[in-house]
């Protein structure tokens, strides 16, 4: 056997508190080098025929769902006192794998609930500073070229919480779970706005829905660079939640501004100064002051396992796992700790590594049973380094609300318990 | 009678569009400006969309009492849903920071066009131009932001002084 050969560098420390080379664990043989322990016998009485093996399994269904063993991975959701439709659901992070949200766990920002529109009365309209204002239906938009895109959509508040003094107990998917990634298909807007011949004064395009909120942003005109009015979700089209029949895909950009259920696009001078533009998403200092229009997603990560709410069953070797991403740009390092910061260990990032999408990490660790800090840090390719929470809080205040993007620490207690703390 | 400039300047227009169309869809109808006057409902910080139409914070009163109270409270304190009224002097420092029109909101313009579009919540749009006037100047008269004989109107709203009106900085990843 090669177990000799492959335990030898390959397993060696990369940090503090049993943080491990990324490379070890994943050449052919090293799985079974006994670090994880022995792995629990199987006896014969175990394996046998089963049911599901002795009948026909059932018939085909129109609209695949998941395994009835997997109910628990659904969105959570809270909605404004006394209403139903004007609050958000949430991603459950926690339980997914990849990158890729299913269309049905995509989280869910909605101001007046989920509007039931009839793709063939909707159009979305072109107009302000143009030469010429246009109307398009779906089926116009669909003789167009499309681009297909993987990008995240997160929301300005996601994670918010964790300004706050105290560190509140929340799993992965309350605390981070306003986030989700997804494959877009659509026609470019700059195509559209070429064709409506948009004139030199404009400097800030003007995004309406149909939503019974009519919810409206400001986007400065060099967004549209990359954006796409997306028509197809994962595939499929885009789903009411995410704004069938067509919403704005602004990669890298707040969710906010990825506005669903496209139907109005305005070329303006300035700003329109929305209410979720200023009452909303803007950062307040300290000093009173608040910042406005922050646009693109800081560049962010945090480990999906183990986290909150997940107890480890024992001392041994696990796969610390996670997600990191950036509005700016691609993640090019995230570095995991053991020791709540003190030493850092460069994860393997999956493939493929894209711009402006999620990208998973994952480094081998061996727990000792004892207590541990982990903590995840990307950098994107300019060289930003995710800041710490305390040097966040320092600079921002504790009650920012917005664009949260602090390193976040989960304890490993004694018993394999998973907490969110302050480190 | 068209102007032989104007005449030379659409004919411009037209032939540059027709060459930069040329390898485009160009699959879009021109839209009508009675089309785009039904939809365009946002109003700029200019008051630029502003409709005809006036309120006072008396006539908004009985406005908010009928659509508006069971949701924000009385006189715009809140509960179940937002506060509306209030906050002033919360902003600076490590107070819990209370963001009310009153006192978070730089344009007074931003009320209307949000009232309009998206209030009261449970049957959004069935104001009246005048009553969304009227409502707008009742809060703003309960922010202590306006007098209580002011007109709201295309002319005044824009003109009202919020006081948090300087309290914004773009932000730059560069600072
Ligand atoms: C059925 C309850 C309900 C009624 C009635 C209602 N509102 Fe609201 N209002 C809400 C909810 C819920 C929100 C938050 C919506 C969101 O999350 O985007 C809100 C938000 C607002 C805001 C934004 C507050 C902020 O600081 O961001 C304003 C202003 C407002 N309402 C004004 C009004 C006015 C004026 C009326 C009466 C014409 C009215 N509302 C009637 C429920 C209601």
């Amino acid at each position: 056997m090669n177990r000799r050969r492959s335990t030898g560098s390959a397993t060696e420390a990369a940090a503090g508190n049993g943080l491990l080379d990324r490379r070890s664990l994943l050449a052919a043989g090293a799985g079974s080098v006994g670090l994880a322990g022995a792995p629990s016998a199987l006896g014969a009485a175990d394996l046998s025929i089963e049911p599901w093996m002795r009948e026909p399994g059932s018939p085909f269904t129109g609209y695949g769902q998941p395994s009835r063993f997997e109910s628990k991975t659904v969105r959570t959701s809270a909605s404004a006192p006394g209403t139903t439709g004007a609050g958000a659901s949430r991603t459950p992070l926690q339980r997914l794998n990849g990158t890729i949200t299913p269309n049905g766990l995509h989280f869910e920002r909605h101001h007046s609930g989920i509007p039931d529109i009839d793709p063939d009365a909707h159009r979305l309209l072109i107009h302000g500073l143009v030469n010429r204002p246009l109307l398009f239906t779906l089926e116009a938009l669909a003789r167009y070229p499309m681009e297909t895109r993987i990008a995240f959509i997160e929301c300005g508040g996601n994670s918010g919480a964790l300004y706050q003094k105290e560190a509140a107990q929340l799993d992965l998917q309350a605390s981070h779970g306003l986030l989700s990634c997804a494959e877009w298909t659509g026609v470019r807007l700059a195509l559209l706005l070429e064709e409506a011949g948009i004139e030199p004064q404009a400097r800030w395009l003007l995004a309406e829905g149909a939503d019974a909120a009519g919810m409206s942003r400001s986007v400065p005109i060099k967004a549209a660079d990359e954006a796409l009015v997306a028509l197809y979700q994962n595939g499929e089209r885009v789903r009411p939640s995410n704004g069938y029949p067509m919403r704005l895909l602004l990669p890298g950009y707040e969710g906010n501004m990825n506005v669903k259920w496209l139907r109005r696009i305005k070329a303006t001078e300035g700003p329109t100064m929305t209410k979720d533009e200023t009452s909303k998403y803007t950062i307040l200092l300290p000093s009173g002051k608040s910042l406005q229009f922050v646009f693109p997603i800081e560049t962010k990560s945090v480990i999906a396992y183990p986290s909150p709410g997940i107890t480890l069953p024992g001392a041994g070797i696990y796969e610390i796992s996670g997600l990191a991403w950036s509005g700016y740009g691609k993640i090019s390092q995230v570095e995991v700790s053991a020791d709540g910061g003190k030493s850092w260990a460069p994860a393997a990032l999956r493939e493929p590594v894209l711009p402006k999408a999620l990208t998973r990490f994952r480094l081998p660790w061996r727990w000792d049973g004892g207590p541990a800090v982990l903590q995840s840090r990307a950098t994107d390719g300019s060289g930003y380094v995710q800041p710490t929470r305390d040097a966040l809080i320092t600079e921002r205040g504790s009650r920012a609300t917005y664009h949260f993007n602090g390193i976040t620490s989960w304890a490993v207690g004694e018993h394999g318990e998973v907490r969110h703390v302050y480190a | 009678m068209s102007t032989p400039s104007s005449m030379i300047a659409a004919a411009i227009i037209a032939l540059l569009s027709t060459t930069a169309l040329a390898e485009t869809p160009d699959q879009g109808r021109p839209a009508a400006p009675e089309e785009i006057a039904l939809w365009d409902t946002s109003i700029g910080p200019d008051g630029a969309g502003l409709p005809p139409g006036s309120g006072t914070p008396q006539q908004g009163e009985a406005v908010y009492a009928a659509r508006c109270l069971p949701c924000h409270g009385e006189k715009g304190a809140g509960k179940p849903n937002d506060q509306l009224v209030g906050g002033l002097g919360t902003l600076a420092g490590d107070q819990a920071a209370v963001k009310t029109v009153g006192s978070f909101w730089p344009y007074a313009t931003t009320l209307f066009d949000y009232v309009r579009r998206a209030m009261p919540f449970n049957a959004p749009k069935s104001l009246s131009d005048d009553e969304v006037y009227a409502v707008c100047a009742y809060i703003l008269r309960l922010n202590g932001i306006i007098e209580e004989r002011a007109v709201m109107s295309a002319q005044t709203l824009p003109k009202v002084q919020m006081p948090n009106r300087d309290g914004f900085m773009p932000f730059s990843r560069q600072k």
